[in-house]
């Protein structure tokens, strides 16, 4: 794998653990929701993380715009050390990468209206004068696939696809170069989902921005993602281009994963791994590697148990595990 | 703000809450308007000729100085009701300042704000307020005004920090700072206007909490001083003549407990109304 | 095969503005066969979740369910019961799994004590007898440590496991059918498989039959034996699993087909279905899905019934004439 020219965002061993407890909780082992991640995210490229409850991924979103301070770890945007920068050089840096939010219904303010939502922004950053605002509000609005006239409405007014595109509204408003997609799909309806993805294609090709998407549903983040990163108690287990992680995984989490889905095609089934047991703690993550208590490798053996694999590039992916090469595929097996 | 109007709207049409209100308005109505229509409460005109019961040109009597009760009550109310809102006033505005900053700073600031909140829970208002106007002999109005508002803010600071608390991890306050918002933006412009629902219920209570309040403590000597009418001083003073003039003590009890009453009533409909619904 | 559960013509009303009623389930009639799984399938609003509730008469109030609507069950009718019969249908023959198990189960019981209280719901016997049917039960559903987790707490147990604990307790009752609303919409794909796994297991040994209420298009073709659309409060295609993929022939349906992301097969820009749902309170005239539907004509101004589009295969859309 070749590492992009110049990327965007670069993230290396970023960690996010939490205390629990106050005074006298040193006892209790902090749960490591984020456990040495590093990724890196072009310009006008989509990454998704993605994973399972408990994996961490919502975390390293927060963690990357420093809506929670990372525990350590390094992250550039443009060349520009983010957990270095002070709160007014912080605000800046603000305006350029943005997050949108899972769920539709909270994210927008219920008392201010659909227009000063919008414009929020705009004003913080002073990025127009105030004359100005309406227009551009209004046009924004258009982009999303809105009509103007929704500006003096308030969000319970609205569906939830048409609050999420709300939302992207209120992001776009900033002109960000880096969007932080957390889960902003899973909360919809079917075709709403659809309406939404497409939009955020779209936007992403006429205005060159960059996704971190973050999701649990890989059906949809073929839809919309470049390169895959796949999440496990806290730390990456595999990551490639879209095509190659989904047509020839290397990490047996990545297989599991995938044959889990439920495919809309009854004539196709494919043999299901399904994974025993439960998910660990993150606050007690197994020793080696964080997989092995559920893995189904065959060539599993003691060294899982004791030694953390490392990613490293296996057929077109990058793999933490000792025997990617021999990872069993699953079988795509046609019933009559 | 348009949605503590709606609250007011839901308030009004839920018909304990119409009572509260329309009785609420009465009594505003009469103390704005009342003391220019009628005799001069603090005219003594017939001293040596005693009470008179109600009856023609004393709708409710006059009392042992042969002040028209009616004019004294209406008076009272100006003060009684002034009180309570001035009160009141400073109570949520020092509250209301506390518990945002409280709850959206949080850490040390928190910490210390919320244990002199504690400590000062743990001792009783009346204990308080009954002390410093003990020694305190003729307290004018604006400094009684005060302490009571400055003795009356803790439990408030304590809602609207929950309340906080629970609005800082909203969905739009986290992307107001994923804007960049400043704090003092995040107060203002997210939290405050979210927090105006409960904190008009705890204001609207807090009202017939104060008139019960003043009045006891006029009615111990210690608040309102004379010759300013009160209602607690007026029933203070009908003592002497309790059984040959009970008008002269009932009507300004009256008073207290139907205002009392009214505020409840109307800060239950509007807690009723304010509870989250269409979020 | 004989027919377990019978539905005719069922219909919801709601109070609305101005004293007119609104009928988010406005005539909806299908079957269930002994051992069969039929999968209700639509997105939010369409009605499915109120047409699941109403064989239990669990329709909250102010809804009601409309006189002329007909819930047989076997021989019985089950809107005319009241009372305890009532009582002695819920859970005991037709019995329910929500979507979120951690809402749906008491946090201040432990599991065994939750699972108890269903088995003596409708069985008497000692209460020791009953622990152990509910130590079986837990094996059943797949739970490990079985004994252990008779004393936990809900919280103490992941998802994965609160679901099932409730289908263990619905299952304590041993009814004929099952009605599973979203059971696996809250769960983690990986959990997802695993419930849906031990549902047909258990569907296999004990011949219930399965009402799965779902929106995900790929939990209905792995599971399900036969398929109901529902969109408006109406069903509008209705068939075997195998046809409707092959041959989805309602435009709503097809709509669907074309906006669902999936995993294998060539790469294609979605299509969504335009426009958005409707609200009860505004069910278009004629055809509902006209509206939004690439494929109206002029015909679709009258709303159409269930027509045939080919043996055992019938959808509420006037094209079915053009055969």
């Amino acid at each position: 794998m070749v590492s992009n020219p110049s990327p965007l965002v670069t993230v290396r061993d970023l960690k996010k653990y939490y205390h629990a407890g106050g005074l006298f909780g040193r006892s209790a082992p902090p749960v490591r929701a984020v456990d040495g991640v590093s990724f890196e995210v072009a310009r006008s490229e989509t990454l998704a993380l993605v994973g399972e409850s408990g994996c961490g991924k919502s975390s390293v979103g927060r963690t990357l715009l420093r809506l929670q301070e990372p525990t350590s770890g390094t992250a550039s945007f443009d060349g520009v050390d983010i957990f270095a920068l002070d709160r007014s050089a912080l605000r800046e840096m603000r305006r350029r990468m943005q997050i949108i939010f899972q769920d539709p219904y909270s994210s927008l303010n219920p008392r201010m209206t659909v227009g000063a939502a919008i414009a929020e922004g705009i004003e913080i950053h002073r990025l127009a004068p105030r004359k100005e605002i309406p227009q551009r509000v209004g046009s924004l609005l258009e982009e999303v696939g809105l009509d103007r006239s929704y500006a003096s409405r308030y969000p319970h007014e609205f569906s939830g696809g048409q609050r999420q595109r709300i939302g992207i509204a209120r992001a776009l408003a900033v002109q960000p170069a880096f969007l932080v997609c957390d889960e902003p799909v899973s909360a919809l309806d079917v075709s709403v989902q659809a309406q939404v993805l497409n939009l955020l294609g779209d936007l992403q090709q006429q205005r060159g921005l960059s996704y971190l998407f973050i999701a649990h549903d890989l059906a949809v983040v073929r839809q919309i993602a470049h390169r895959i990163a796949v999440m496990y108690l806290g730390r990456i287990v595999e990551e490639g281009p879209t095509d190659r992680l989904l047509s020839s995984p290397r990490h047996p989490y990545t297989v599991a994963l995938l044959s889990a889905v439920p495919e809309p095609d009854p004539g196709t089934r494919r043999s299901r791994i399904v994974l025993s047991g439960d998910l660990p703690s993150p606050s007690n993550p197994p020793p080696g590697c964080p997989f092995h208590t559920r893995c189904f490798h065959p060539a599993k053996n003691e060294r899982c148990r004791t030694e953390i694999p490392l990613l490293r590039p296996v057929g077109g992916t990058l793999a933490a595990c000792h025997y990617a090469e021999s990872t069993p595929q699953p079988a795509q097996v046609e019933v009559a | 703000m348009t949605s503590a109007l709606a609250s007011v709207k839901a308030a009004w049409r839920n018909p304990r809450g119409r009572i509260g209100a329309i009785l609420l308005l009465v009594v505003s109505v009469a103390a704005i308007v009342g003391p220019w229509m009628l005799p001069d409460p603090l005219a003594q005109p017939d001293i040596l000729g005693g009470s008179l019961p109600p009856g023609p040109g004393h709708p409710f009597g006059t009392d042992q100085l042969s002040r028209d009760v009616l004019s004294r009550v209406v008076s009272g109310a100006r003060i009684s009701l002034s009180v309570a809102l001035l009160a009141v006033g400073l109570s949520a505005t020092i509250g209301a300042a506390v518990g945002m900053v409280s709850g959206y700073w949080g850490g040390l600031v928190d910490a210390g704000l919320m244990r002199i909140v504690d400590g000062a829970l743990a001792i009783p208002r009346l204990f308080i307020l009954l002390l410093v106007l003990a020694v305190w002999e003729q307290v004018p109005l604006p400094a009684l005004i005060f302490l009571i508002g400055a003795t009356g803010w803790f439990a408030t600071s304590r809602l609207v920090r929950a309340e906080v608390l629970r609005l800082r991890e909203e969905g739009y306050v986290r992307a107001a700072e994923a804007m960049g918002a400043r704090r003092r933006h995040v107060l203002f412009r997210h939290l405050l206007p979210n927090t105006m629902g409960p904190l008009l219920v705890a204001a609207t209570l807090g009202v017939g909490d104060v008139i019960l309040l003043e009045a006891g403590l006029s009615f111990l000597g210690l608040g309102v001083q004379p010759p300013t009418p009160s209602w607690g001083s007026m029933v203070l003073d009908s003592r002497e003549v309790l059984v040959s003039a009970p008008w002269a003590g009932i009507f300004p009890g009256l008073a207290i407990v139907l205002t009392v009453l009214s505020a409840n009533l109307f800060g239950d409909a509007l807690r009723d109304a304010v509870d989250p619904r269409s979020i | 095969m004989s027919r377990v559960l019978e539905i005719e013509d069922l219909r919801i009303s709601f109070p609305a503005a101005r004293d007119t009623r609104v009928y988010p389930v406005d005539g909806v009639s299908f079957g269930l066969e002994r051992g069969e799984t039929l999968a209700l399938v639509g997105e939010s609003g369409c009605g499915k979740s109120l047409t699941s509730l109403a064989l239990l008469q669990l329709v909250p109030s102010p809804g009601r369910i409309e006189p002329g609507s007909r819930i047989t069950l076997g021989n019985d009718d089950v809107l005319a019961l009241k009372g305890e019969a009532l009582r002695r249908i819920r859970g005991r023959r037709i019995g329910m799994i929500f979507q979120d198990p951690m809402t749906s189960l008491n946090p201040v019981f432990t599991v065994g004590d939750q699972i108890v209280e269903g088995i003596l719901a409708h069985f008497k016997m000692p209460r020791g007898k009953a622990r152990e049917r509910a130590l079986h039960l837990l094996q059943e559903v797949g739970i490990p440590d079985p004994g252990e987790r008779l004393q936990a707490y809900p919280h103490q147990l992941s998802g994965g496991m609160r679901q099932r604990v409730m289908i263990a307790i619905a299952l304590a009752a041993e009814p004929e059918i099952l009605v599973a609303d979203e059971p696996t919409t809250a769960l983690d794909v990986t959990v997802q498989a695993q419930i849906l796994e031990v549902l047909d297991r258990l569907r296999t040994s004990r011949g219930m039959a399965v009402l799965l209420i779902t929106h995900d298009l790929g939990i209905v073709a792995g599971r399900a034996d036969r398929v109901a659309v529902m969109y408006a409060g109406q069903i509008i295609e209705e068939t075997s699993t195998a046809r409707l993929f092959a041959n989805p022939s309602h435009p709503y349906t097809q709509g669907l087909f074309a906006s669902v992301p999936r995993i294998t097969g060539p790469l294609k820009r979605l299509t969504p279905i335009g426009g958005s749902v409707p609200a009860p309170s505004a069910w278009p005239s004629g055809c509902r899905f006209r509206p939004r539907c690439p494929k109206a004509f002029d015909k679709s101004e009258l709303e159409p019934p269930l027509l045939p589009v080919e043996p055992d295969h019938r959808m509420r859309c006037w094209l079915a004439e053009n055969g």
